[in-house]
């Protein structure tokens, strides 16, 4: 198995998911059979293949510097979860951890 | 250096550009709207909308680069740089990461020796992220968040550890500032967070060998002045000095440190230290094209970026103006429209050490005293061109000079009209002035008697009597001139 | 032939000849939504009452002589994952039960200038992640032809509507084949448009860089009538192409008059259903008989097609679902806990089990230590990928094959093993990797009388080439007039 439980553990912790013990059991296993599987790219030799990260050959796409209506205030809190006046309210950022900050 | 250790600093700057939109949406980036009303489905980060570029945010931070002297990529791309962060809605940040828009530049800032080069590692365009206020009053701790400023256009410019001493990172900052509000790319005001900078610091501290041994790096975030900076920076330089000779760490032995900075204690303090990188997933963004740039976008930049204050400074202390270094420093700092005016003040006296020495006091005086900016300054340079010359030619006094100087300011009026209405029109009239030296020569036979026999300083009695009677308007050196004749004559 | 049996062009003319209204096909519609729903549950939300008010408002404009648009009176089917303004827009997900975007997606925008009445949002794979509609949080929608067996997925709502009579057109969105597929699967035409084509301005990400937005219809020039509505640039969508749209419908008769088609032989291997095989095979011979040339070619890397999109699709995913984490909008937990424990637990609660698996793999691909080996391993394949079809379209004009290696299988077939569900799509994922466009058309029943499709794929932006073969087959034969019976 190319994954461990542990490794998947790190991976959640990385993506923010909080899967349950038995629930990483189960992914754990499915998650090694892919990655097993997507090891056959290792067999095509691709030395000197310039990456495609984007089907199109697109250049330089910009928009004028003009201003647009932003939303009303209640239309862009609309959808949150939890609000104090007009905020949103979040759990306290000081709990956010030693890997966050901005750069 | 009587420091027994060497400064190494490397500054990484936060810009905000000066445009009127966000980056990637039409939301607006002024500071101090009310809370989320600068916001839509782009900038909040909504399921399915898309950014789209703002021509404007991409051309001010070429120009910025350009300034900084930085080679300016023909291909470049966005990358998402991933990380949970309840302003941050999108929970990833569009950044660049292996392929920034510029790099390999420099900085040259004025310091007691001279010009110095600070190198710049790279310089790139990324998006803001919103503000988080804790809120200590609410339920268990809560935090409330602020979209507005979120996915405001940022350059950020990263130096390489080439700033050896306080002083120097004040001086980068400082010529950084200038030089981005010449250019028009940031109003740089560090309160409203619109220049923002985190130092690397470490020292290296010397050996008896001459070697030296570098100690650990901290990175200290959120200075939010230059003093502060300038502060910090001296501080770390203590502080890790105390440390390296209680434990003697080096770089090699203790990983990266974040450290915070207090303006009330001026002390740095202990955040957090990185055992291991953050693990950010960089990858090319999806939904934004590359940017190619060619020669011929450069020049069209180039052609509107005009004279840099490093190359200000330089111009001024070369003919014509030949100003000191200093001179040519404190004019350039002021900006450009300040050093134009100096320019037209010159044009018309043809004297630049007093054109210089005018619009360094009571010019710079005046706009502070009225907190107005050199557009607002009521004196036409031509008009404090034709004092100084008045002045020439008169040879007022300071006193009288800044009477005069005085009366333009408020009567908005040319200097001979000043003079005229202050009377103090000089006595030029030879006819007159030869009556005023028989009558002082008259009055002075103990003077005449001493020059007689030799003693040529006593002339100045006669001379202190002469411009006495003719209240300082009469020019010295006419009144010399004509009082050795009559003496001659005695 | 009642209402809704129809085509949206017969529709159209029916409402020129005021032979109907367009409250009157609605309310069909409507009536038909009512009877197989409880069947099919291929919608997640029918406004009905917001419908006939769309169809009234149509029915007057053109009593008053007004203009009208191409779509006039023409219930469209939407997919839930493209956003409505002040509707809900779930993409299926529990995360985004609550979701009331305040805009709409360019093609709804669209769609409405259009004067076409939207009549519902249709189920899908949660975050179009999957291949047979079953991920969804919310339903299990039936396929119209065999209701104990999947529609295709992602969009299998949109396919199953359209098949089951429920509305005449709908859109889905494709990222891997999720247009393709259910139309296979379900019997009607599907088209993924060439990467940039249509904008994806309020389409909610599940690959940036694969996703697109195509039609459903029961013929190929229903499928070019809905492309010509929703094709164009939109300058919201920086990677949308500024390029002009062809009359799609206008040329779509004319029969090409040289077409080679190029059948590739990795289209042929292990996995796939003799059937289906054959049923392809049997479509060449009716293209041979229509004057075209069959020229075989290669696609070497299609091989390792499914693999690099697995790491592409959901490196892309990690970071586009990362916004959902209860903060701004969408489901937080009720658990009072600290930042970070809301974001897990909001989004393990939120996400079901195959979103969380995608997430995971791409979080891993992205990761520092294994990026090169996944991640930009897979990009470079991608471009080895592209090369492969630049390589066919220079010897070709489609390459033709299999749309699905199989027919529809049953419900619950493929739940328990992920990786048997992507290998599903093996033969639509290369055309979303190399970003060109692709056509299902139905070619045929088995024996147990479940549709088959078979895929065109054509050059960027050669839609009017891909339509126009795809029509040439449809008009020689009479397997897309068929209908399920419900």
């Amino acid at each position: 198995m190319s994954l461990t439980i542990a490794d998947a553990r790190k991976i959640a912790q990385l993506a923010r998911l909080a899967p349950s013990d038995a629930e990483l059991a189960t992914f754990t296993p499915q998650l090694s059979a892919i990655l097993d599987y997507v090891d056959q790219l290792r067999q095509l030799p691709t030395d000197g293949v310039e990456e495609l990260a984007h089907p199109l050959p697109l250049r330089n796409v910009f928009r004028d510097d003009t201003l647009q209506p932003s939303l009303p205030v209640d239309e862009a809190l609309a959808n949150a979860p939890a609000r104090t006046g007009d905020f949103y309210s979040v759990p306290a950022v000081l709990d956010a951890g030693s890997d966050e900050s901005h750069a | 250096m009587s420091e027994p250790y060497r400064y190494v600093v490397g500054l990484e700057v936060h810009v905000q550009l000066q445009t009127r939109t966000k980056l990637f949406c039409g939301c607006s980036t002024q500071f101090g709207l009310p809370p989320n009303t600068a916001t839509c489905p782009v900038c909040c980060g909504m399921p399915g909308v898309l950014p789209v570029m703002n021509r404007q945010a991409f051309r001010l931070a070429m120009k910025a680069a350009l300034a900084l002297n930085c080679r300016i990529a023909p291909f470049t791309k966005w990358d998402r740089k991933n990380y949970y962060y309840p302003d941050l809605p999108k929970n990833y940040q569009i950044s660049q990461y292996d392929l920034p828009f510029s790099s390999e530049g420099y900085l040259e800032i004025p310091t007691t020796n001279g010009p110095k080069k600070v190198g710049i590692i790279r310089a790139h365009l990324e998006e803001d992220a919103g503000k988080s206020m804790h809120d200590e009053s609410g339920r268990g701790g809560e935090s409330k968040v602020d979209l507005n400023r979120t996915g405001t256009p940022l350059v950020e410019i990263v130096s390489k550890p080439d700033i050896n001493s306080p002083e120097e990172a004040g001086a980068y900052l400082r010529e950084l500032r200038l030089m981005l509000r010449e250019l028009g790319v940031s109003d740089c005001e560090m309160q409203e967070g619109s220049l923002r900078c985190d130092a690397n610091i470490n020292i290296h501290v010397w050996q008896p060998d001459g070697s030296y041994r570098a100690t650990p790096i901290t990175e200290v975030k959120n200075l939010n002045s230059i003093r502060s900076v300038e502060k910090a920076v001296k501080y770390e330089g203590d502080r890790q000095y105390q440390k390296f000779l209680q434990d003697g760490k080096t770089i090699k032995d203790e990983p990266k440190e974040t450290r915070g900075w207090s303006d009330v204690q001026e002390k740095t303090y202990f955040l957090r230290r990185k055992e291991t990188a953050d693990d950010y997933r960089y990858f090319p963004e999806p939904d934004l094209v590359p940017v190619t740039v060619d020669a011929a976008w450069i020049a069209e930049i180039r052609a509107e970026m005009g004279e840099l204050p490093a190359e200000q400074r330089k111009r001024l202390q070369q003919p014509p103006y030949a100003l000191s270094a200093y001179d040519a420093g404190v004019l350039t700092s002021q900006g450009r429209a300040l050093v134009a005016y100096f320019e037209q003040v010159y044009a018309g006296c043809n004297d630049a050490k007093a054109a210089c020495n005018w619009v360094t006091n009571e010019v710079l005086a005046t706009l502070n005293d009225r907190k107005i900016s050199i557009a607002d300054y009521p004196i036409p340079a031509a008009n404090l061109a034709g004092l100084i010359v008045e002045l020439q030619k008169s040879g007022l006094n300071k006193q009288r000079a800044r009477e005069v100087y005085a009366f333009m300011l408020d009567q908005r009026t040319d200097a001979a009209t000043a003079i005229q209405k202050l009377g103090f029109q000089a006595v030029t009239d030879e006819t007159t002035l030869r009556e005023i030296i028989r009558k002082a020569i008259a009055g002075n036979p103990k003077a005449v008697a001493d020059f007689k026999k030799g003693k040529v300083k006593a002339a100045d009695a006669i001379k202190g009597a002469v411009m006495r009677e003719t209240k300082g308007l009469a020019n010295t050196e006419t009144v010399q001139t004509l009082l050795l004749q009559e003496l001659a004559q005695e | 032939m009642s209402l809704t049996e129809r085509t949206a062009w017969e529709l159209l003319t029916l409402q020129q000849r005021g032979e109907a209204t367009a409250l009157d096909i609605t309310n069909a519609f409507l009536a038909t939504i009512d009877r197989v729903e409880p069947q099919i549950q291929a919608f997640l939300h029918v406004d009905a009452e917001a419908a006939r008010a769309q169809a009234q408002a149509v029915d007057a404009k053109r009593r008053a002589g007004q203009p009208l648009g191409a779509l006039a009176g023409i219930p469209v089917a939407i997919k839930d994952i493209l956003c409505t303004r002040g509707q809900p827009t779930t993409c299926a997900s529990k995360m985004l039960q609550r979701f009331v975007p305040p805009y709409d997606a360019h093609v709804i925008t669209l769609l409405k200038q259009a004067d076409a009445i939207l009549i519902g949002k249709t189920n899908l794979d949660e975050f179009a992640m999957g291949s047979s509609t079953e991920n969804s949080a919310f339903q299990v929608t039936r396929n119209p032809w065999d209701t104990t067996r999947i529609p295709g997925g992602s969009s299998g709502g949109s396919a199953a509507a359209v098949a089951a009579c429920e509305a005449p057109l709908s859109l889905g969105t494709d990222t891997g084949g999720s247009i393709r597929q259910p139309a296979s699967l379900c019997g009607i035409v599907g088209l993924k448009p060439t990467y940039g084509r249509v904008s994806r301005f309020g389409l909610i990400a599940f690959a940036s860089s694969l996703d697109q937005i195509g039609p459903f219809a029961h013929d190929v020039t229903d499928a070019a009538l809905l492309l010509e509505v929703i094709a164009g640039h939109d300058p919201r969508d920086s990677t949308s192409a500024d390029l002009p749209v062809p009359a799609y419908r206008q040329s779509l008769d004319t029969p090409l008059e040289s077409l080679t088609i190029g059948v590739a032989r990795e289209y042929f291997g292990e996995g796939l259903d003799a059937e289906v095989e054959s049923a392809i095979r049997e479509a060449l011979r009716v293209y041979q008989s229509l004057g075209a040339t069959i020229r075989e070619i290669s696609l070497p890397t299609s091989p390792y097609a499914i693999a690099t999109y697995y790491l592409v699709a959901t490196a892309e995913a990690s970071s586009n679902l990362a916004r959902y984490d209860g903060m701004h909008y969408g489901h937080r937990t009720s658990q009072k806990v600290g930042l970070i424990d809301t974001y897990c637990k909001s989004r393990s609660e939120g996400f079901g089990k195959e979103v969380q698996r995608r997430i995971l793999l791409g979080t891993y691909a992205l990761s520092e230590g294994y990026k090169d080996a996944y991640y930009t391993k897979a990009l470079k394949v991608r471009r080895l990928i592209k090369n492969d079809f630049d390589a066919a379209f220079a010897q070709c004009d489609v390459v033709l094959g299999p749309t699905a290696p199989t027919p529809a299988f049953r419900l619950g077939e493929k739940t328990a093993d992920p990786l048997a569900m992507y290998l599903s799509d093996i033969y639509t994922i290369s055309c979303n990797l190399a970003g060109i466009a692709g056509i299902s058309i139905p070619c045929g029943f088995t024996r147990s009388g479940l549709p088959i499709g078979m895929q065109l794929q054509g050059a960027p932006f050669a839609e009017e080439k891909l339509l126009r073969a795809a029509r040439m087959f449809e008009r020689a034969t009479d397997w897309h007039p068929r209908r399920p019976k419900l």
